[in-house]
C-alpha cells in the first residue's frame, strides 16, 4: 500500500474546501479560509491503488477531474497534484467528511429543498382551478392572477429551486463525486415533476431516498425509490389495488379498482434486472400484485407513504422463482426488493450502467464483469462497484480518455466551473432575479436536458450518439458566447481569472492562458493552430483606432470559442 | 455510429462556398425548386406518439360488441347523430376519438386513410425496446444502429443534395434518422444559428460562428466534427432560405404545443425549398396507466393537441399536400380491458394514421382481428394483422421512390401483396 502524509492531505483539503461566505458572491472558489485545526484525521474508509497508466500525470489528473467531478476549475489539476490523486479520490468517496459550507449558506435561498411533503402540499397550493379558468378566458389580469396566487407560491417554485439547488452544487460543491452520483441515481429512478402531485414531492424524494443512498447499498436505495410517494405517483402503483377491490371510503368509494403493471414492469426493465434479465410478463403481473398496497396518504393534502392493507392482494405470489406464500402483507414488496437486488441480472445491469457513466459509451465487458462481481460480493455496494471501476486500468486508458461527451448539465457547469464564474444567489422572494442557479438550469433545459423533467421513466440517455446534433451544437456554441459575455442572468465571469498575467496585447499569449486554463493544455494541436489563425481576425484582436498594432485581444470571443471547441464538448 | 465521415459531400460544397467568401453555397443553387427548374421532391413527415398510444379510443371499433363490454368505463361512445361527445363515425364500424373531429374534412376529402391493429411483431411491452424495434425498422434486432428513413432516403439517392434533407424537430436526432444520410436537428428555426453579438466597439459583424466553423472543419473523423461541418453549411442554407418569412395559410390555426411548432415550421422549411424529404416531429403523453378518460379527459386532450397539429399542417400546405404524405406511429397499442385505475396497460397492437394528396384516403386499411377474448393477442391485446414494416415499406416505395427494397428492412422479405394499400 502508497505511504501516504496524512498532515498534507489534511491542509490541501482546507484549502480546496474555501469557506463560508453567505452574502458575498459565490465564486467557485472561495478566498483563502482559515487553517481547520481538527482531531486526526481517521484513516479513508476505502484505500484507492491507481493502477499503471500511459497517459501522462497531467491527463490522468484531468481525465479523472473530468469524469468524477463537474471539471476542473482553474488550479485544480495542481492542487490534486499535490495531494495525490489517489488521495482525492479517496475523499470523494467520503462525501460526509469534506467540508461544503458554501454550498450550505448558498442552498439557505432555497427553502423547498428541507421542507417536509405536507408543508409543502399546504405552503405551495395548486391556485384554484376557477382561477385558472378565469385567467384563461381573459377576463382577469396577469396583475389580478399575481396577486391572487403569487408565483413564489405556486408550486412551480418547488422544481425551479430543485433546479436551481442542482446547478449551484454542481459548479460550487466541494463533494463533487456525491452530486454526481446523486444526479446518476435520480436520473436511473427517474420522476418527472410535472406528472400531478410529484411536483411536491420530488425535493424530498431527492434529499431522503437518494441522496443518503447514492453511494451506500443499492438495496437500501432500492426499497427507498420503492417507498417513497413520488415514485409511487408517477408510476401509479398508489393506486395499484388487488382485482375487483371496492373501497368503501375516500374518493374512489364504492368504484371497482384493480391491479396496475406500470411499476412493477419498470422496476425489473428499468431499475434492476434490464430489459433482458429474464422476467416475463407473468412475472410483471405477479410483482405487481406483491406492491398492491404501496401507496400514498391523500397525495395532494398529505402526501406520505402509507400501506393500504384492504388494497393488498394477500394471495401467493411466485417470482422469477421465488414463492411468496399468502398473507405475506407489506413485506411482499420489501422481498420482491430482495429478491431483484440480489438477482445477478441485476449486477450486471447496474455495473454496465456505472461502468458506462464513468468509461465509455460501449464500456469494456471483462471491466463490467468485474464490476458486477464487486456488486455481487458486497451485497451490492455502489462505493466498492465504483471503485473497481474507476481504479481499473479501463479507467486510466487512452481508450477512455475523452471518449464521452458532456451532456447538457456537463457542459454548462464545466463551462462555469472553467472560467471561474461566480454565482449570485436569487432576490428576495417575489423579486424579478432568479440567481445565477436558476439561470443555468435554463440553459441546460435549452441544451436538451430539463432537469426533473424528463417524461419517459428511462431518464435521459448517457450516450453521445444522444447529444451531439446540428442544433445541440449551436446551442452549446451560443451558450458559451453568453457566458463569456456576462449575459447569462446571476453569473459572473471575470475572465482575468482564467486569463491571469497574460499580457493582453499579446493575443498567444491569452491563447495559451486560455488553453491552459480551460483544456489544461491539453488542445490538440489542430485546434491550437486554428485558434490561433483566429488571431488575425481583427474582431479576435482588436485594432487600435489608427490601426498601428494590436491593443486589446477579444478574451471573450476568444474563451467562448476555447469553451465550445470539440475538445471541451468531451470528458 | 461513431463515424460521421462518410456523411456526404455537400460539405465539400459548403466550404467552397465559404471560400468564394459568402456567397450562396452551392447546394442551395444546385436544389433550385424556387426557380421551378427542378421538380420538387416526395416528402415524408413521420409523426411519433412515444408512450404507446391507446388505438382504441384514438380510432374507435364502436361495432364491435366486445369493445363496450372490456371497457365499462372508458370506451368512447358509440356515434350519435348530432352529438360532439360521441364517436365520429367514418365507416359504420370504426369512427375518430371526438376530440379527433378536425381530421374529418381530410377523411371526407379521401385523404387520410387508417391503418387499424398495426404494428410489431415482437413481444416486447417496453417502451424502450419497442420504440428503437419501430425505430430501426428491424424488431427484436438490438444490434441495428442505423435508422429506417434514414436507409430509405440513402436508397433513394446516396448522393446528397442538401443539408435539410432530413430534419427532426427536437434537441435529439430521433433513431429513425440516424445513419449515412445526414440529418439535422433544430428545437426551432429561430435558435439555428450562432448568436453573434456587437462587439464591444461596435465594429460591425463579429465573426464568432467564422471562428467555431474552423473549429469543427478539422480533417478529424469523429462524431463532433462530422456533425458540426454539417451544421455550418445547414445554418448558411437556411439564412439564405429564411424560412421564417412564411405565415400559416389557408386560415390554418396551429394548437398551442410542442408538435403544433413543430409542424408548424416543418411547414416553412417544405415552404422555403430547402430540399426537405423526410421531417420526424413526436409528442409524448400517451402512456395513459390511470384515468385516461372517455370522450373526455386526459387522453381526449393529447388527442386534441395531435389531431389538430396535423389538421392544421394540411390545411396550411394547401396544394403542396400533392406532393406530402403523414405517416403517425406509436410502439405499441394498449390492453382492450380497461385496468384497474381507468387506464390501460402495455399492450401490443395499434392504430396509425396516413395522410395526405398521394393517399388513398376515406377508408380504413388492413384487417380487423376482432375483441372477442379468443381473438386477443395473449388473451388481453389488440392482435397485429398488419406488420408496420409493411405499411412503411408501402409508403418508402410507392410515395418516396425507394426501389432497392432489401437494404429497407434487413431480413424482411418485402412482397408489395402485403402493403396495406394505402397509398394511390
Amino acid at each position: 500500500m502508497r505511504a501516504r502524509a496524512v498532515g498534507l492531505g489534511l491542509i490541501t483539503v482546507a484549502v480546496v474546501a474555501g469557506a463560508a461566505c453567505s452574502n458575498a458572491p459565490l465564486s467557485t472558489q472561495g478566498p483563502a479560509p482559515a487553517f481547520r485545526a481538527a482531531a486526526p484525521e481517521p484513516p479513508p474508509a476505502v484505500r484507492v491503488t491507481l493502477p499503471g497508466s500511459t497517459l501522462s500525470e497531467g491527463q490522468q489528473i484531468t481525465h479523472t477531474l473530468n469524469r468524477l467531478s463537474y471539471g476542473p476549475r482553474p488550479g485544480d489539476v495542481e492542487r490534486v497534484r499535490k495531494m495525490g490523486l489517489g488521495q482525492w479520490i479517496e475523499r470523494q468517496l467520503e462525501p460526509g467528511r469534506i467540508p461544503d459550507d458554501r454550498v450550505e449558506a448558498a442552498l439557505l435561498a432555497f427553502p423547498t429543498l428541507t421542507m417536509p411533503v405536507p408543508d409543502l402540499v399546504r405552503a405551495y397550493p395548486e391556485p384554484d382551478q376557477k382561477v385558472l379558468a378565469t385567467l384563461r378566458s381573459g377576463q382577469m389580469s396577469q396583475e389580478e392572477m399575481r396577486a391572487m396566487a403569487p408565483p413564489e407560491k405556486r408550486p412551480f417554485r418547488i422544481a425551479a429551486e430543485l433546479q436551481a439547488a442542482k446547478l449551484t452544487r454542481a459548479v460550487l460543491s466541494e463533494r463533487q463525486l456525491e452530486q454526481l452520483v446523486t444526479n446518476f441515481w435520480f436520473n436511473h429512478f427517474n420522476v418527472d415533476v410535472r406528472k400531478g402531485a410529484v411536483k411536491w414531492m420530488v425535493a424530498d424524494y431527492e434529499r431522503t431516498a437518494i441522496r443518503p443512498h447514492a453511494l451506500g447499498k443499492f438495496r437500501d436505495l432500492l426499497l427507498a425509490t420503492a417507498r417513497h410517494p413520488a415514485m409511487l405517483f408517477y408510476l401509479d402503483n398508489w393506486m395499484s389495488t388487488q382485482a375487483d377491490f371496492v373501497p368503501v371510503a375516500g374518493p374512489a368509494k364504492g368504484r371497482k379498482l384493480g391491479l396496475n403493471e406500470n411499476y412493477a414492469r419498470e422496476i425489473m426493465e428499468l431499475h434492476t434486472l434490464g430489459v433482458d434479465g429474464g422476467y416475463t410478463q407473468e412475472d410483471v403481473i405477479e410483482v405487481a400484485r406483491a406492491f398492491t398496497g404501496w401507496s400514498i396518504d391523500r397525495p395532494r393534502e398529505q402526501g406520505t407513504f402509507r400501506f393500504v392493507r384492504v388494497a393488498h392482494d394477500n394471495g401467493v405470489k411466485r417470482i422469477l422463482g421465488h414463492v411468496l406464500p399468502a398473507n405475506g402483507g407489506e413485506q411482499d414488496g420489501v422481498k420482491v426488493i430482495d429478491i431483484l437486488s440480489g438477482h445477478p441480472s441485476t449486477a450486471k445491469f447496474i455495473a454496465t450502467k456505472l461502468a458506462r457513466r464513468f468509461v465509455s459509451d460501449e464500456p469494456p465487458p471483462a471491466l463490467v464483469e468485474r464490476a458486477a462481481r464487486t456488486f455481487r460480493d458486497t451485497d451490492g455496494d455502489i462505493r466498492m462497484v465504483v471503485v473497481t471501476i474507476i481504479t481499473s486500468p479501463e479507467f486510466l486508458s487512452s481508450e477512455a480518455h475523452r471518449a464521452k461527451i458532456k451532456t447538457p448539465l456537463e457542459i454548462v457547469a464545466s463551462s462555469v466551473r472553467a472560467v471561474d464564474g461566480e454565482l449570485q444567489g436569487p432576490g428576495a422572494p417575489g423579486s424579478q432575479q432568479p440567481g445565477g442557479g436558476l439561470a443555468l438550469a435554463q440553459q441546460v433545459n435549452r441544451l436538451g436536458e430539463p432537469l426533473y423533467q424528463q417524461q419517459p421513466p428511462t431518464g435521459y440517455p448517457d450516450v453521445a450518439e444522444a447529444w451531439v446534433n446540428a442544433g445541440a451544437l449551436l446551442n452549446r456554441m451560443n451558450f458559451a458566447l453568453g457566458l463569456t459575455a456576462n449575459r447569462v442572468p446571476g453569473v459572473r465571469v471575470d475572465l482575468s481569472r482564467a486569463v491571469g498575467s497574460a499580457d493582453r496585447r499579446k493575443p498567444e499569449q491569452v491563447l495559451d492562458a486560455l488553453l491552459r486554463a480551460v483544456l489544461q493544455g491539453q488542445a490538440t494541436s489542430e485546434t491550437r493552430s486554428v485558434l490561433a489563425a483566429q488571431l488575425d481576425d481583427p474582431e479576435i484582436t482588436r485594432a487600435t483606432r489608427d490601426d498601428r498594432g494590436p491593443a486589446d485581444t477579444d478574451v471573450e470571443k476568444l474563451a467562448a470559442l476555447v469553451l465550445g471547441s470539440p475538445e471541451f464538448q468531451r470528458k | 455510429m461513431d463515424c460521421a465521415c462518410t456523411r456526404g459531400s455537400f460539405m465539400k460544397a459548403g466550404a467552397l462556398a465559404l471560400l468564394g467568401m459568402g456567397s450562396v453555397p452551392r447546394f442551395l443553387v444546385r436544389t433550385a425548386y424556387a426557380q421551378g427548374t427542378a421538380a420538387r421532391p416526395k416528402i415524408l413527415i413521420a409523426v411519433f406518439q412515444r408512450g404507446a398510444v391507446d388505438g382504441l379510443s384514438m380510432v374507435v371499433p364502436h361495432g364491435d360488441p366486445s369493445y363496450y363490454a372490456s371497457r365499462s368505463s372508458i370506451a368512447v361512445a358509440r356515434p350519435t347523430a348530432g352529438s360532439a361527445e360521441a364517436t365520429v363515425d367514418l365507416d359504420g364500424f370504426f369512427g375518430l376519438h371526438p376530440a379527433m373531429v378536425s381530421l374529418k374534412p381530410a377523411w371526407d376529402d379521401r385523404h387520410l386513410a387508417i391503418v387499424h391493429a398495426c404494428g410489431s411483431p415482437d413481444t416486447t411491452r417496453s417502451h424502450f425496446d419497442a420504440q428503437d424495434y419501430m425505430e430501426t425498422g428491424t424488431p427484436g434486432v438490438k444490434s441495428t444502429q442505423d435508422g429506417w428513413l434514414s436507409r430509405g432516403l440513402q436508397a433513394v439517392r446516396a448522393t446528397p443534395t442538401s443539408p435539410f434533407r432530413a430534419v427532426a424537430m427536437g434537441s435529439q436526432l430521433p433513431r429513425a434518422l440516424r445513419g449515412e444520410v445526414g440529418a439535422v436537428a433544430m428545437g426551432t428555426v429561430a435558435d439555428f444559428d450562432v448568436k453573434q453579438d456587437m462587439g464591444r466597439m461596435g465594429a460591425g459583424i463579429v465573426n464568432a460562428r467564422r471562428g467555431f466553423e474552423s473549429l469543427y472543419e478539422q480533417d478529424v473523423k469523429d462524431i463532433l466534427h462530422g456533425t458540426g461541418r454539417e451544421t455550418f453549411d445547414a445554418v448558411k442554407m437556411l439564412k439564405s432560405a429564411d424560412p421564417q418569412r412564411f405565415a400559416p395559410e389557408n386560415g390554418a390555426l396551429y394548437p398551442r404545443g410542442r408538435l403544433g411548432e413543430s409542424l408548424k415550421q416543418i411547414a416553412q422549411l417544405i415552404k422555403a425549398d430547402v430540399g426537405l424529404e423526410v421531417a420526424f416531429a413526436d409528442m409524448g403523453g400517451w402512456d395513459t396507466h390511470a384515468y385516461q378518460g372517455n370522450e373526455k379527459g386526459q387522453l381526449a386532450l393529447r388527442l386534441t393537441e395531435f389531431s389538430q397539429s396535423l389538421a392544421a399542417l394540411y390545411r396550411d400546405l394547401g396544394d403542396r399536400m400533392a406532393d406530402v404524405v403523414i405517416l403517425t406511429m406509436s410502439e405499441f397499442g394498449r390492453t382492450v380491458r380497461e385496468n384497474g385505475n381507468r387506464g390501460t396497460d402495455h399492450g401490443h397492437a395499434t392504430a396509425m394514421l396516413v395522410l395526405g394528396g398521394p393517399v388513398k384516403g376515406g377508408r380504413m386499411a388492413g384487417r380487423w382481428p376482432g375483441l372477442a377474448r379468443e381473438q386477443l393477442y395473449e388473451g388481453r391485446d389488440l392482435a397485429v394483422t398488419t406488420d408496420f414494416r409493411d405499411l412503411f415499406a408501402e409508403v418508402a416505395v410507392r410515395h418516396l421512390g425507394v426501389t432497392a427494397t432489401s437494404s429497407l428492412f434487413p431480413g424482411f422479405p418485402m412482397n408489395p401483396a402485403k402493403y396495406p394499400g394505402v397509398l394511390v
